[in-house]
Order: C-alpha cells, then sequence, then structure tokens
C-alpha cells in the first residue's frame, strides 16, 4: 500500500507541474485585466467570463472560422485523395510499392524550406496570397503523405479474403470500396482525419507568411498580442484557451487514435 | 492474341494504379516542382523589394552561406535545440511512462491531463509561458522564486535558450510519454514478476528487461520526435522571434528572416536547398531505422 501511495503522490505532482500552465491560462482568461496584470499575482478571485465575451464578440470569430475552414477543407481532401491511394498501395499494390510509400512519407518530412519561396510567389503571381482555400491546399499537401501512410496501415489489417470474395462476387471495385472498406476502416479514418486536424488546426508557419487579414486564422490573432495591444493578459488567455480548445477536446475524447496516428500507425 | 493480352495486363496495371494516381499526382506537383525551382533560383540573386535586381549569380549565394557567420550559428542552435530537447524529453517521458504504468491511483486523469502540453497550439503555449508565467514583473514563476533570490529574472531574455528548450521539452515530453507507455503497455508483467521471484531487484529488472524491450519505442519517440523539433518556429517566433541578438535564430528562423523579412529569394533558395540536403540524410536514416524497427511490411 505505502509504495503505490508514494508513487500515487509522485506522479501526480509531476503531472501538476506538466498541467500547471494549462490550468494557468484557463485561471488567467476567468480574471478580469487589473487581476491578471497584478503583482504578486492573483490567486484567489471570483471568476468571471467577461474576457471571454469580450474576445468572441470582437475581431476573434472570424479567424476561428478561417482555422475551421481551412482544416476541415484539407482533412477532407486527404481522406478524399489518401484513401483510394492507400487501397491502391495495400489492397491491390502496384507495382514498387514500397518506392511509391516512401516518396510520399520523405515529403512530409521534407523541410518546409524545400518548396516555400516558389509556392510563394505562385500564390502570389496567382492572387492567391491570403486565400483560405489556397491554405487549405497547402495543409493538404503536408498532410496526405502521413494520411496515405496512416490509412494504409489499417487497410493492411483487414482480411484479405473479404476483397477476394467481393471480387469474386462481381463487385464493381466503387461498391468494394463503398460497402467494405469504408465501414472497416472508420476507426482508421477517424484516426487519420484526427491527426489532420491536430496538425492544420496548430499550423503557424505557412498561416504567417501566406496570410494577412482576410484568410488569417487563430494564431494569428495571438500573435497581435506580442506587441502594439499591452498588457491584455486577460484577454490573451481567454483567445488561446479558445483557440487550443478544439484540439484539446478531440485529442483527449481520441486518446487511442492519437497514438496511432502520431506513430504514423506503428504503434496500436 | 499476344496483343489482346497485353493490353489486357495493361488495363489491369492501369486499374491499379488509377486509384493511387490523383494523391501521386498532387504530391508530386506541390512538392516537387517547387523544389526543382527552389534549385533554380538558388543560383539567381533576387530581392523581390527591388525590381529588376533579377539577375544569374552562380554559386554566390553557395558561397555566402558556408562563410557566413549566421548560417553557422543557425546550424549550431537546430543543433542545440533538437538534442537537448529530444534527451530531455525523453528521459522525463519515459520516468512518467513508468509512473503510469504502475499501479496508482488516477491513471486515466494522470494520462489526459498529461497529453495536455502536446495537445495546445504551440502558439498560444509559447504566448503564455512567455507573459503570464516568466514576464518578469507580472509572471508567476519569478514571483514564486523570489524567496531564491531569482525574482527579477527576465527569462526570454536573459536565457533565451533556456526558455526556448523549456517549452518544446514542455510540449515534447507528453508525446515521448505516450509512445514509451504504449511499449510498456504491450510488456507481459509475468516476467517481470518472474525475475522478482528469481531475485532481481528494481534496478537490474529495469536495466535487463524493461529497458530492451521498451528500446524500440524510445527510437521511435526519438526520430519522429527530432524530425519536428528541427523544424520549431512557432515557439521561437512568440518567445524570443530568433533574438536577442541570433541567439535563438534556428534554420526555419532564419529562412523566415531571409526569405520574408529580407525578401532575399535566392539566398533563401539556398539556405532551402542545404536544408533539404541535411534533413534528406536524417530522414532517410530514421525511416529505415523505422522499417527495421517495426517490421512494416511492405510487402503486400
Amino acid at each position: 500500500m505505502r509504495p503505490k501511495l508514494l508513487k500515487s503522490a509522485l506522479g501526480w505532482l509531476v503531472v501538476f507541474v506538466f498541467f500547471f500552465p494549462v490550468l494557468w491560462m484557463w485561471l488567467e482568461a476567468l480574471k478580469t485585466e487589473p487581476q491578471a496584470a497584478s503583482s504578486p499575482p492573483t490567486i484567489f478571485f471570483a471568476p468571471t467570463l467577461e474576457e471571454f465575451q469580450t474576445v468572441l464578440s470582437g475581431d476573434f470569430p472570424p479567424y476561428f472560422i478561417n482555422s475551421a475552414i481551412a482544416s476541415i477543407l484539407s482533412t477532407f481532401l486527404v481522406v478524399a485523395l489518401g484513401l483510394p491511394a492507400a487501397y491502391a498501395l495495400a489492397i491491390r499494390p502496384v507495382k514498387r510499392s514500397r518506392d511509391v510509400l516512401f516518396f510520399f512519407i520523405s515529403t512530409r518530412f521534407l523541410p518546409f524550406a524545400a518548396s516555400l519561396v516558389p509556392l510563394y510567389l505562385l500564390a502570389r503571381d496567382l492572387h492567391l496570397l491570403d486565400n483560405i482555400f489556397a491554405l487549405a491546399l497547402i495543409y493538404t499537401t503536408i498532410n496526405l503523405p502521413l494520411g496515405v501512410w496512416l490509412l494504409r496501415s489499417f487497410l493492411l489489417e483487414i482480411p484479405h479474403d473479404l476483397f477476394e470474395a467481393a471480387r469474386v462476387d462481381g463487385a464493381q471495385f466503387r461498391h468494394e470500396i463503398l460497402r467494405i472498406v469504408v465501414p472497416l476502416i472508420a476507426p482508421g479514418i477517424a484516426a487519420t482525419s484526427l491527426i489532420c486536424l491536430i496538425f492544420s488546426w496548430n499550423e503557424f508557419f505557412y498561416a504567417v507568411n501566406f496570410t494577412s487579414s482576410e484568410a488569417a486564422t487563430a494564431p494569428l490573432f495571438l500573435v497581435s498580442f506580442i506587441s502594439g495591444r499591452g498588457l491584455f493578459y486577460a484577454k490573451l488567455a481567454a483567445a488561446a484557451t479558445l483557440a487550443s480548445l478544439p484540439v484539446l477536446l478531440a485529442g483527449w475524447i481520441a486518446q487511442k487514435q492519437l497514438i496511432r496516428g502520431l506513430t504514423m500507425g506503428a504503434v496500436k | 492474341m499476344r496483343a489482346t493480352a497485353a493490353s489486357a495486363l495493361g488495363r489491369e496495371a492501369w486499374a491499379r494504379r488509377l486509384p493511387l494516381l490523383p494523391a501521386f499526382v498532387y504530391v508530386f506537383l506541390v512538392t516537387q516542382i517547387p523544389f526543382v525551382l527552389t534549385i533554380y533560383y538558388s543560383f539567381f540573386s533576387w530581392n523581390l523589394l527591388k525590381p529588376g535586381s533579377f539577375r544569374f549569380a552562380g554559386l554566390e549565394n553557395y558561397g555566402s552561406i558556408f562563410t557566413s557567420e549566421s548560417i553557422r550559428i543557425a546550424v549550431w542552435n537546430t543543433v542545440l535545440l533538437t538534442i537537448s530537447v529530444i534527451g530531455i524529453s525523453v528521459v522525463l517521458g519515459l520516468g512518467v511512462a513508468m509512473i503510469l504504468n504502475s499501479e496508482v491511483f488516477g491513471k486515466g486523469l494522470m494520462r489526459t491531463l498529461m497529453i495536455a502540453p502536446f495537445l495546445i497550439m504551440p502558439t498560444a503555449g509559447a504566448l503564455i509561458w512567455k507573459d503570464t508565467l516568466l514576464n518578469p514583473l507580472f509572471g508567476l514563476l519569478p514571483y514564486l522564486l523570489s524567496p531564491f533570490g531569482l525574482g527579477r529574472v527576465d527569462w526570454v531574455n536573459q536565457y533565451p535558450m533556456v526558455t526556448v528548450v523549456t517549452v518544446e521539452v514542455w510540449r515534447w515530453t507528453p508525446f515521448m510519454m505516450l509512445i514509451i507507455l504504449a511499449g510498456l503497455q504491450s510488456q507481459n508483467p509475468e516476467v517481470l514478476e518472474a525475475a522478482r521471484v528469481d531475485g532481481a531487484n528494481a534496478i537490474q529488472s529495469f536495466r535487463r528487461i524493461t529497458l530492451p524491450l521498451v528500446r524500440p519505442f524510445i527510437e521511435l519517440g526519438a526520430l519522429l520526435g527530432s524530425l519536428f523539433v528541427v523544424q520549431t518556429f512557432d515557439s521561437i517566433f512568440m518567445l524570443t522571434f530568433g533574438g536577442p541578438g541570433e541567439d535563438t535564430t534556428n534554420i526555419p528562423f532564419l529562412l523566415y528572416l531571409v526569405a520574408f523579412q529580407g525578401f532575399s529569394i535566392g539566398e533563401a533558395s539556398a539556405i532551402g536547398v542545404v536544408a533539404v540536403i541535411i534533413t534528406t540524410i536524417v530522414a532517410t536514416l530514421a525511416l529505415r531505422t523505422l522499417f527495421s524497427i517495426f517490421q512494416i511490411e511492405a510487402r503486400r
């Protein structure tokens, strides 16, 4: 009994230290501005939702909506393009499948340095800078290799006989996909979507360089707090809380899919 | 006869390739062609802010890369940041994973709270650290540390690299913990029990049984983690903006400065080419190891 208690205490201490910045963010968000910028820091206070209201009724919603458009659209495209590709690599493999797979995944880890400048120039010339759909296309590129790889790892787990049976039945390719594949890899699609949503929702580098006002996403709203707005700590914390909320909730709900997705399917 | 057989075979091959094509063509167009253009631009001198400045420069850009102090500092900072973040977060992640794998109260809740730093938007996390935790006037940490004489330390400006590493370790420890925990959970508890019965102490069974088992998981976490940490940009942008001076400027941030603050397209492209070469070498090694560790079947 004693070692269990001791270990629990140690564990909770460590978890508290790691979770504390998140907790502090929430606490700051529930303060008034003078409380948030007080010295010494205010620990006990009457919580208020005032700053959340300020943020939500102010200029934050368009940023949030842009983030949602870019993340959802790119996730949809990743699944739509990635599922057939994963099928071609896992179930009815083309020649040199392994090389193709390697090619896909190597593009995920190409530094953005590789294509940044030409993409920027192209977007500029096509007047696609500060366009949320162009940003969604970039996020699709970032996530598609991971999506193909992950979906393939799920497809490999489906018994091969199922596809053979469908083919003998004379099922059309399209039917095969819809009737057999989609229901069986629903968990795979969920895991892939989760990872794509996380990466594109939190993405900052392309957002800061390819958008300015019209298409700016949630992380860019936070940038405006680094400079120019003075001491708005409570508002800052409220905005940071809201911006982080979708990914935090999704990751908490789908912890099992999270680990599989993060390791590209290697850890089940 | 042979012709029809061949064309049937060809049709079959195309039927197989067809589902692959959209994704393949898309990824190819958006990553490979720009990369070729990056190589092309790297041989030119071109500043976007100076119309008409586009001229062939040969190897000038590369020459300045290899002689420039900024690049050397950026490479060093990238290496330092990656190695310290991965090293520290693997050790901490292993520790937390071992606690979570033993008999403790509230395991599920602990794990849930523990992964929060990884899920929080990196820009948001960095901002919270900088403005509400580390701020020398109103931050919580200087206040808590003031009895120890560290009350008025301006962490972001006095210890910029320590600050960036701390925030990144905070973010990546949960990632390592998740992967290592999965490894620990694949361990058969009876083996440990048997070792204990045979008189092995805790340290012996950790070194001889647990560590060899989780080693591939640690390697996987370290490899994937370093591919991400090498690209660290968000927290540097929010915390230090690469400064003071160039103290926390890594390669991605230098690229940002050259391309989007200096608008030197040619030089930025040359940095890009060099970064790609370095990353390709590292990533190829990493992926090959990954393939062999987890024996990912690519045959079927």
